[in-house]
């Protein structure tokens, strides 16, 4: 069954610019691999943590939303767990809510994009 | 002694009384049909000082719309976006 993804990871805050770059690209190339295709990616940075995870107090975020064959997730939770700069994963299903919902918000900030352009 | 009418006592104001406002789910009427669990400041008004979960006798919110709060919260938790127990969040 294909089904549209979105998952959201936490990585160390140890990690150096350039590593975080690589893990993130890792698991880009995983979903290549997979034959899944990647719809939407965001980058939020470093965060603070709402409470310490591995005594960790910041974390850089990541979000990628795919779409791919059900059978490809366990995979891919696997390669989490094994990893040790992720600190924290989610992945969940989207219904049909949700990708509207997803759609509207990124048609919103292309658009704000756009005036942007249009101002400068 | 003053005279004083029995059991009548006359107020010059007429006394406030609490006209109960009728509670509403927020989401039906304004048609939200996801609650998004990256959104942290939107899941703050469904928590209350302690991190906990307000329940639907204070914020209305309908059955099918509080699960999903429910749902969102806890989500948000475990992605470290929301704290599980917090003192003096507000």
């Amino acid at each position: 069954m294909l089904h549209q993804y979105e998952t959201v990871f936490i990585m160390t805050p140890v990690l150096s610019e350039e590593q975080m770059k690589e893990t993130v690209e890792k698991y880009q190339k995983f979903l290549v691999t997979k034959k899944a295709e990647i719809i939407h990616e965001e980058h939020w940075g470093l965060k603070k943590l709402a409470y310490p995870i591995q005594k960790k107090s910041t974390g850089f975020y990541h979000l990628i939303e795919f779409k791919a064959e059900t059978s490809v997730i366990k995979e891919w939770e696997v390669t989490y767990k094994r990893d040790e700069r992720i600190l924290r994963f989610l992945t969940t299903v989207l219904d049909k809510h949700s990708l509207a919902y997803n759609e509207k918000k990124r048609a919103k900030s292309r658009d704000k994009k756009k005036e942007k352009e249009v101002q400068e | 002694m003053a005279t004083q009418q029995q059991g009548e006592i006359k107020y010059l104001t007429p006394i406030a009384v609490d006209t109960k406002k009728k509670k509403y789910c927020r989401f039906k009427k304004s048609g939200i049909k996801y609650i998004d669990y990256k959104d942290a400041d939107f899941l703050m008004k469904f928590i209350n000082e302690q991190g906990k979960l307000l329940p639907r006798r204070i914020t209305g919110t309908s059955t099918k719309y509080q699960r999903k709060v429910a749902q969102a919260v806890k989500r948000a938790r475990h992605l470290a976006l929301l704290p599980y127990v917090a003192d003096m969040l507000k």
